[in-house]
């Protein structure tokens, strides 16, 4: 029991996150292949939409994962590769979509509404504290002036 | 001002609620093509169908009268439903344009022996490329192209009858009036 326990432990220490590429997909240019890597990081698998083509298993990543190798081979920088897939996927391959009239609200509308709330809040524990009490007129002092002499 | 304390939100909720009612009614699936407006990429591609002379499929086929791509496979289950609206279409005298998309060896033409051929012309594109050159996300997806050669519609899943009259014959018949 104890032997399986540490087995399992083990093999848990050891699991990575599951990756598609695989080994011949890889340039033999570790700078390259590492370029490659960290660019495939922030590229949207178009077809599985919420995976990056370097974790995701369908074919059309795989087609994606080389054409990135491509580019890179043939002299691309990381900016013009990236362009490479734009110009076919769109913005939408890129995992972080770049500032523009479209993504406006994507990119600041939680913080918009974040001061919104906090407006409001404000707006709320103003308006409590600034109602003061209006000064009791004359009829309303002799009534409590009445009371008091009655209770003491 | 009191008045404006009521109003605001209301504004924003219904401002949010029209962004997420337009968020909910689109299939998150389905990219908008980049190609809308711009000429097809060149390609010239092979016949995966043999006897057909070698002709094959290229962007150059297009010029003078507008016609479709349809990109399709043999491992591809929504092209086996949408095949035999396609097969009926060319029944009716349309001309339609294959797109053999990542097929392997002649498994493309293979389909079409088995399930009938309702292409006239083909483009075999084994390593994908040219698909992907024209922002395809899967298969089936049929493109409509213009007398100019220039990509105008661009249609995700299998054609099927009410897509075909509301949508693609419309604009193939706009295309056709075209100068």
């Amino acid at each position: 029991m104890k032997r399986l326990l540490a087995l399992i432990l083990a093999l848990t220490v050891v699991a990575g996150p599951a990756l598609a590429v695989l080994p011949e997909e890889q340039l033999k240019d570790p700078v390259l292949e590492a370029r490659a890597r960290h660019l495939s990081k922030e590229l949207r698998c178009v077809v599985c939409q919420n995976q990056t083509i370097d974790d995701s298993d369908a074919p059309l990543a795989a087609d994606l994962r080389a054409i990135l190798r491509e580019r890179l081979t043939a002299g691309d920088t990381d900016e013009q590769a990236k362009a490479y897939l734009v110009q076919r996927y769109g913005d939408f391959v890129l995992l972080k979509p770049p500032i523009n009239p479209a993504t406006l609200f994507l990119w600041f509308g939680p913080a918009l509404l974040l001061l919104g709330g906090a407006f409001g809040v404000w707006r709320y524990w103003r308006g409590r504290s600034v109602v003061a009490p209006a000064p009791l007129d004359p009829d309303e002092q002799a009534r409590l002036k009445a009371l008091l002499s009655e209770t003491s | 001002m009191r008045r404006l304390a009521f109003i605001v939100p209301v504004v924003v909720f219904l401002g949010i609620a029209a962004v997420m009612a337009i968020g909910l009614g689109r299939d998150p699936k389905i990219l908008p093509s980049m190609l809308i407006g711009k000429p097809l990429p060149a390609f010239n591609l092979p016949d995966v169908r043999t006897g057909t002379g070698g002709r094959g499929l290229a962007s150059s086929d297009f010029e003078g009268k507008p016609g479709l791509i349809n990109v399709f496979a043999s491992w591809c289950v929504s092209c086996r439903i949408e095949h035999p609206f396609l097969m009926r279409l060319k029944a009716e005298g349309v001309s339609i344009h294959g797109l053999n998309w990542k097929d392997k060896g002649d498994a493309g033409a293979r389909w079409l022996t088995q399930f009938g051929d309702p292409y006239d012309r083909v483009g075999y594109d084994p390593t994908g490329r040219t698909g992907i050159n024209l922002g395809v996300t899967g298969a089936p997806e049929t493109f409509v192209i213009d007398k100019k050669g220039v990509v105008r519609y661009r249609h995700v899943g299998p054609v099927d009858p009410e897509t075909w009259t509301t949508t693609l014959k419309p604009l193939l018949d706009k295309l056709e009036a075209e100068a």
